[in-house]
């Protein structure tokens, strides 16, 4: 697999059919993504940037139009298969943190791996990346409610690596931290993206965008 | 496992909700275990009532319509049957001993009490085949002794030697008849037990209201039946024939249709509770629609999001079924121990309980049925979960 390119769209359209007439969110995009890149997408919004995500994070099939993922065309795929992308070679880190209220921080961090993988090594390896994010080992019982929004911005970075994924998507990831943590937090993906992570992320803010090696535009559904 | 885990977790954030749904499952497993158990210490009781004369044949006149059932009222019709077909029955029946009996009423003075009272005629003979006695002797062909029935008896205070007065006339009670319980033949608790010739030496002589015949081999009931009504139904009917595990059938019917509603009435209870899991699920499937969409996002299969939730309702219904389950051993036995009660005081010696393996069965199905429904109330709510897109459904605040 080596020297294919993590992410390749085809051709891809995206049509949302709705009572009012067929919404085109994504509209004949092509693109690829290299191992190691830092992809910054920015556009308005409704330009088609989620849609955009989405199909790179195996959420949604295209309409027409292939995708491949790591050499794997997946726009013929069950939902289970899909899952199983998402699982095992995706991470997500979103705008609203979304930890699961019920799980502490490290349960969190683990609930990727431990659908696959022991309870011990899954612990072993959730401690492991959540000192990476130079994260206390005092939070890790702590749930969600109890920690700040950059402490929970690192957990969910912590969960998104935690199954040690060919691709990191990112959704607005600094949209709900003060300025200053958002640095941090932009740091902490820099720092994994020099150390051979790829990283796409959806930004509106031209100074995050900043953090990318590579930007790309999106307007109407077409790159720009 | 993980997902047991949250399973538990979230019915404990929801504590007071849990209980209530727990507390449903608990009420329903209860209804159906101590009705059931109810139900059965019922029939028991009355099966109790009814004395087992499994080797009796009973011959009535025939009537046009009947329910089979000696204690319909239409059996009580001054209907006799005729010696001529006595003699047929005789026949029919071989060496069986056939007795014939006439039901009168006479009226009975003892000291200031007095009141009607049932009267079985039977040919002296014939009494040592019906009854046993519990005192004294049985009454003998043509002396005036009569014989009284236990809890007559009992009611006043009669004793072998007694003086009472039957029908105007001052007779000696002789003996006392054993407690038998109701029977489809006789039910001489309550009732005077005098010979044929003593009541045709002051009536007449009369035809017969019944003939019981006692069949000393059970295998051959049906033959001597079958033989009977030959003899005397040929051209019309003339009498109905039946037997005792007949009659004791269409009791066990009755008992099993009345436990059947009890039971049914359980169920209707456990069908409201399980409502209620359902609608406490589906607030709980509504409630974390972020979390479902970002599980599915992260890797959690569909399968595993429905079987989280299945959890949940398995959870509800394993706990209320417990809970409701060592209740219901308690209560089914206090409601038997009432049941008893009530019913020895009324009739029966020797309350007959219910057996312990019964109470257990109906616990352990009241139990699994709790289960079984709140499984199945679980089950649209977590197919509902599992089936939520996951862009949809991490947008949804």
């Amino acid at each position: 697999m080596s020297g294919d390119p993590i992410l390749l769209f085809e051709d891809v359209t995206k049509v949302y059919p709705l009572p009012a007439g067929d919404v085109v969110a994504l509209d004949h995009v092509s693109l690829t993504v290299e191992p190691g890149e830092f992809i910054a997408v920015m556009g308005p919004s409704g330009s088609g940037k989620s849609t955009l995500l989405n199909m790179m994070g195996c959420l949604d099939v295209p309409t027409a139009g292939k995708i491949y993922l790591s050499g794997q065309e997946i726009s013929r795929m069950s939902d289970d298969d899909l899952t199983r992308l998402r699982r095992d070679r995706i991470g997500f880190v979103f705008q609203q943190f979304n930890l699961i209220p019920l799980l502490s921080a490290i349960e969190n961090v683990e609930f990727p791996i431990v659908l696959t993988t022991g309870r011990e090594e899954s612990r072993r390896r959730a401690i492991e990346v959540m000192r990476a994010m130079h994260l206390d080992d005092a939070l890790f019982s702590h749930r969600p409610g109890e920690l700040s929004g950059g402490e929970q911005q690192r957990v969910a970075i912590a969960r998104a690596l935690v199954n040690d994924p060919d691709l990191l998507l990112c959704d607005e990831p600094t949209g709900n931290l003060d300025t200053k943590t958002g640095t941090a937090i932009m740091d902490l993906l820099a720092a994994e993206n020099r150390e051979g992570k790829t990283i796409v992320m959806v930004t509106h803010d031209p100074r995050i965008a900043g953090y990318a090696r590579r930007t790309i535009r999106i307007v109407d559904g077409r790159l720009a | 496992m993980i997902f047991l885990d949250l399973a538990v977790r979230n019915l404990k954030r929801h504590k007071v909700r849990s209980v209530l749904a727990t507390v449903g499952i608990i009420i329903g497993v209860i209804a159906i275990a101590s009705l059931g158990i109810m139900g059965s210490s019922l029939s028991a009781l009355v099966g109790g009532l009814i004395s087992d004369v499994s080797d009796t044949v009973l011959v009535t006149p025939h009537l046009a319509a009947s329910s089979g059932d000696p204690f319909d009222p239409r059996n009580t019709l001054p209907a006799r049957i005729s010696g001529r077909n006595l003699g047929l029955i005789e026949k029919a029946a071989g060496q069986h001993r056939v007795i014939p009996m006439i039901l009168a009423t006479e009226r009975l003075q003892v000291r200031d009490t007095g009141g009607y009272v049932t009267m079985y005629v039977v040919p002296a003979d014939d009494i040592p085949f019906l009854l046993q006695e519990e005192a004294g002797i049985y009454p003998q062909g043509r002396s005036s002794g009569v014989m009284v029935g236990s809890l007559l008896a009992d009611e006043l205070d009669l004793h072998p030697g007694s003086r009472i007065d039957v029908g105007g006339e001052s007779v000696r009670v002789v003996g006392i008849a054993a407690e038998r319980g109701m029977g489809i033949d006789i039910n001489p608790d309550y009732a005077l037990i005098v010979t044929e010739d003593w009541y045709t030496e002051r009536h007449g002589d009369q035809d017969y209201s019944r003939v019981v015949v006692k069949v000393s081999d059970l295998s051959e009931i049906e033959g001597v039946k079958a033989a009977i009504d030959q003899q005397i139904n040929r051209r019309k009917e003339v009498v109905d024939v039946l037997d005792s595990r007949e009659i004791l059938e269409i009791y066990y019917e009755t008992f099993d249709a009345i436990n059947i509603f009890l039971l049914g009435i359980g169920a209707v209870s456990l069908l409201v509770a399980s409502v209620s899991i359902l609608n406490v699920m589906i607030i709980s499937v509504t409630e974390r629609t972020g979390e479902i969409g970002l599980m599915r996002s992260i890797g959690a299969r569909r399968q595993e999001v429905l079987v989280m939730f299945l959890y949940e309702s398995l959870i509800l219904g394993i706990a209320g079924s417990l809970v409701g389950g060592i209740i219901s051993i308690t209560v089914g036995y206090y409601v038997s121990a009432t049941v008893a009660e009530f019913f020895t005081g009324f009739a029966v010696s020797g309350g007959a309980g219910v057996p312990i393996s019964v109470v257990i069965g109906y616990v352990v199905f009241g139990m699994a049925f709790g289960t079984v429904t709140s499984i199945l109330a679980g089950f649209y709510p977590a197919w509902k979960a599992a089936r939520l897109n996951p862009i949809e459904a991490l947008r949804y605040e």
